[in-house]
């Protein structure tokens, strides 16, 4: 039988979650690299033991991880991330230019085929790849140093480049999104970068409908339709048909459309999920309850989930790569919270059940299907 | 022999205990005694100064001898009970909630 290994990123720590293919039972190990923020744990779809960490802390800054064995034992790797060639400047809160400076690595993204190959998101806003399993990387410098980069501005929680989509088709088409500057398509490798935010609306910006300067929290993709992308804006979901080219609000009915992780189901492509939270001031879920909304029509109608979870006296927030689906059949989902629950469901989000109730505040979760 | 104590983070990311023991070369500075720890401990680099620029990482600080020796020039010959391993040198990591 299948089983099912999720990778869970908190604010001290890393944990792995581990169950049979039923996901009833669930073994928790951690924490690893105890007291560090791990903003993401991701695996290799090509090799599922081969994992990458990333870890940080305002003290010691940036430390990148690999496991070769399903995260039973660690080895620290390469993390020399510089910006390649003229640095440049970008805003800053106030208004004035402020020369890019690293900060952390947001989301690694391991390559659809290699082992070795992984991409990395960085704050301040860059993509970097390396080919060598880690041990170095280099940045696709065209992204950062796009014209528009000069106006690009942080988002209260940085300027951070938090989304990597790889195309599951054309090996030279890439999709990132960073906050607050919006999204962007390479269709050549990384060589050449197109701001693809156009039919986004954002009050929150002086000109509302700009090319660039947008607070995209999330993208999704189902692998089998490339071409549509969903996308949980700073207030809005939004989805794409066509790569990026422009985008329509398919909020639809949801109770309100500020939030920040969205996911598509494993084998249904117009079957997406989100987490609506109050407001861009209330980070929480809306009236103490805490609800998945599901749309089983690529968006417009949804239906709150609620089986399983708390539906009281719950204000916790979901960040937005902290919910992740697997490929078993039902099709289960996870997410966790800034409370440091981790809810799964194994049938599609009908029926929810906390795998863990008090990790450290959760970052992130992906999940793996193992044979 | 220059005897340095590691911050319990640091220390586990190298996977040592205990104070680490080092021979450093000529005039003993911070920065000859950092380089000699991230030398024998590649995994540290950029752990405690910046790997472009060299400066200590804002939440690092540099003790020795009862002294803060966090701003002293990283070229400044480190005190003499350092230079014979009557004291440790010490990196600390500040004070902070969370």
């Amino acid at each position: 039988m299948s089983r099912v290994r999720l990778l869970v990123g908190t604010r001290k720590g890393a944990f792995t979650l581990t169950a049979d293919g039923t996901r009833r039972d669930w073994q928790v190990s951690g924490p690893h690299f105890g007291g560090w923020e791990i903003y993401h744990i991701n695996g290799s779809p090509a090799d599922p033991d081969r994992l990458y960490a990333s870890q940080s802390s305002s003290w010691f800054g940036q430390i990148i991880q690999r496991s070769d064995d399903g995260g039973q034992s660690w080895q620290p790797v390469g993390n020399d991330f510089a910006y390649e060639g003229e640095v440049g400047e970008h805003l800053w809160y106030d208004g004035t230019p402020r020369p890019w400076e690293f900060k952390r690595i947001w989301h690694l993204e391991p390559s659809r085929t290699d082992p070795d190959t992984v991409y990395a998101g960085a704050e301040d806003a860059a993509l970097y790849r390396s080919t060598d399993g880690g041990q170095k990387w280099q940045e696709l410098t065209a992204l950062r140093t796009h014209k528009s980069g000069p106006q690009w501005q942080p988002g209260a929680g940085g300027m951070c480049l938090h989304t990597i989509i790889l195309d599951p088709v054309d090996p030279n088409r890439i999709f990132v999104a960073i906050s607050a500057a919006g999204a962007f398509r390479t269709d050549d490798g990384g060589a050449s970068w197109l701001p693809i935010n156009r039919g986004l609306r954002s009050g929150q910006i002086p000109d509302e409908d700009a090319e660039v300067g947008h607070c995209v929290h999330r993208l999704a993709m189902h692998p089998s339709r490339p071409e549509v992308l969903y996308m949980q804006k700073h207030w809005d979901v939004m989805r794409s048909d066509d790569a990026g080219g422009s985008w329509h609000e398919i909020s639809g009915d949801l109770p309100t459309d500020f939030g920040f992780p969205i996911a598509v189901h494993a084998h249904e492509p117009e079957t997406v999920y989100v987490v609506p939270i109050t407001s861009d001031s209330e980070h929480y879920v809306p009236d103490g309850k805490l609800r998945v909304y599901r749309s089983r029509s690529a968006g417009d109608e949804w239906q709150p989930l609620t089986t399983g979870l708390p539906q009281a006296d719950c204000y916790v927030n979901v960040l937005r790569d902290a919910m992740a689906v697997d490929t078993l059949d039902d099709c289960g989902v996870y997410f966790g919270t800034t409370g440091g629950q981790v809810y799964g469901s194994p049938d599609g989000g009908d029926t929810w059940a906390p795998i863990v109730r008090d990790l450290p505040a959760v970052l992130s979760v992906e999940a793996q299907v193992l044979p | 022999m220059i005897r340095v104590v590691l911050p319990a983070h640091l220390r586990n990311l190298a996977r040592i205990s205990g104070e680490v023991s080092l021979d450093v070369t000529g005039t003993v500075t911070q920065r000859r005694v950092l380089d000699a720890v991230e030398e024998r401990y590649p995994m540290l680099q950029g752990t405690m100064r910046d790997r472009r620029t060299g400066q200590r990482r804002a939440y690092v600080r540099f003790f020795a001898c009862e002294e803060d020796l966090s701003n002293e020039p990283p070229d400044t010959p480190l005190p003499d009970r350092v230079t014979t391993g009557e004291e440790p040198f010490l990196v600390i990591g500040a004070m902070a909630g969370g």
